[in-house]
């Protein structure tokens, strides 16, 4: 069985990878390109932890095949500090103690972050709903929820 | 395994008149939870996402033609869309979570036949068509003929759905859909209910759709539901009958989600609510109110 090759760009940087037709793109970052920081929670897309963002929408890296993401633009958590720099949303999960374990962290993190793009004002209930998709079994979440509205309040006041 | 990705609709029909063992990935929510599963070992893979037509809404006719490859997020921010059919876009904007909605189609919703899937209803209640293209050409058949069976539909081999056609939406008309589920978010429906209404001049209800979720095989287009609205102004007496006929009509199973009794019990409730909702929204173009 032949091997697809894909020319996609991850994180800003063309990238290209062999996969097979049934891999996922979770299996293939985590794998293939030894990035890491996304995870396999459930494998089914209830959890989030593998959430990646694909022409600027979120979704669940387990629920996409890795040859779908051909001439596609894919950001992970991997391009979300800049160097040493923080985002400042992981600064601020550093400040409100937002993680605990941190398994569900990246998720959450990219999933914020597209939320703060999209909408730079949400309301807690707002906050609540777009990470419902994104399951923590540590935290109890309101650290989480303190950590990205305090977020989108210091983006909003610096802008 | 293949994974192919066709740029016409006359390409993906004739890979998929091929090769019996194909299967069409539109936004693979159902679909790779599935592969992932064992459940399912397709020949090929035949992504949809790369046909342009099949990635767009339009406006057709003064109603919508929905892309089968268009996810649910996509809809949900489609204010014109939006304001024609909010029940349609509210339903599919309970599927799953924001990631799952980044990926999620209404066809999808509709060819995986599930009896709980959320839009299914909504779409039934607007009289939504869904546009199948096969290797005889192009048919547009209304969505309740598409689910015969848990995960069964009519489509023939070779066929697929491009487009779900909601049509132009008539005056002082207002659709709505509801369902329980334990928690807020990220479950499937236990009992769903999706109603479209239409006011006369009088604000009587002259035109109804009942479609009733997860309490049958597929879902429940239902008559006797629609008739107990028509004629009527949506009064409270017209409402019970509509949730005592909704309880009747329920030919619901016993699972871990909830027992018969309850789900017999709940598809009233919904219905009346819904209606309600459909109704305030019919009127809200007449000014009126419920
Ligand atoms: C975590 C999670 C939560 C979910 N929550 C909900 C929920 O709350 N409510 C709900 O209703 N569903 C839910 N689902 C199920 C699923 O997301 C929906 O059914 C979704 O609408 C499927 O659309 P899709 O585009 O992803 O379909 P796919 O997975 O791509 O396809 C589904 C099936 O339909 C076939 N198919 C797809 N498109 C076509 C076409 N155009 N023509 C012919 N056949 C086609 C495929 O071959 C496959 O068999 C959930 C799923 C997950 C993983
Ligand atoms: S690993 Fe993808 S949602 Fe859990
Ligand atoms: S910190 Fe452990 S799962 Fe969220």
């Amino acid at each position: 069985m032949s091997r697809i090759h894909v020319t996609t760009t991850i994180n800003g940087d063309e990238t290209e990878y062999l996969c097979e037709a049934g891999e996922t793109l979770l299996d293939v970052l985590r794998d293939h390109l030894d990035m890491t920081g996304s995870k396999e929670g459930c494998g089914t897309g209830d959890c989030g932890a593998c959430s990646v963002v694909v022409d600027g929408r979120l979704v669940c890296s387990c629920l996409m095949l890795a040859a779908e993401a051909e001439g596609r633009a894919v950001d992970t958590i991997e391009g979300m500090a800049q160097g040493n720099q923080l985002h400042p949303l992981q600064q601020k999960f550093l400040e409100h103690a937002a993680l605990q374990c941190g398994i569900c962290t990246p998720g959450i993190l990219v999933a914020a972050k597209n939320l703060l793009e999209r909408n730079p004002n949400p309301s807690e209930e707002e906050v609540r709903y777009w990470l419902a998709g994104n399951l923590c079994r540590c935290t109890g979440y309101d650290k989480i929820i303190r950590a990205v509205m305090d977020t989108a309040a210091d983006l909003r006041g610096a802008a | 395994m293949r994974f192919e990705t066709p740029t016409s609709v006359d390409q993906a029909v004739a890979l998929l008149a091929a090769d019996p063992e194909a299967r069409v990935l539109a936004g693979g929510t159902d679909l790779l939870v599935r592969l992932r599963a064992g459940q399912i070992a397709p020949s090929a893979i035949i992504d949809i996402k790369r046909i342009r037509e099949m990635t767009v809404i339009s406006q057709e006719d003064g109603g919508w033609r929905i892309g089968a490859a268009v996810p649910s997020a996509e809809m949900n921010e489609h204010a014109a869309l939006k304001a024609d059919w909010p029940g349609v876009v509210e339903s599919a904007d309970l599927i799953g979570s924001t990631q799952i909605q980044g990926r999620a189609t209404l066809a999808g919703n509709l060819c995986n036949a599930s009896p709980a899937a959320d839009s299914v209803p909504a779409m039934m209640a607007a009289r939504a068509t869904a546009r199948i293209a096969g290797p005889d050409g192009t048919r547009d058949v209304a969505v309740e003929g598409i689910p015969t069976g848990v995960g069964k539909t009519s489509l023939e081999k070779g066929e697929l759905v491009t487009s779900i056609f909601l049509p132009a939406k008539p005056a002082h008309s207002g659709d709505a859909y509801l369902r329980f589920i334990p928690r807020t978010e990220m479950d499937i429906a236990v009992v769903g209910c999706g109603i479209s209404l239409t006011l006369d001049d009088q604000g009587k209800i002259s035109d109804a759709r009942v479609a009733l979720g997860a309490v049958a095989p597929t879902v429940i287009l239902s008559q006797s539901c629609a008739d107990t609205l028509i004629g009527t102004a949506g009064d409270d007496a017209a409402l019970d009958a509509l949730a005592a006929a909704a309880s009747a009509e329920a030919k619901p199973i016993d699972d871990k989600r909830g027992t018969i009794a309850f789900r017999k019990d709940v598809v009233g409730v919904l219905a009346k609510r819904a209606a309600k909702i459909a109704i305030t929204r019919a009127g809200g173009k007449t000014g009126g109110e419920t």
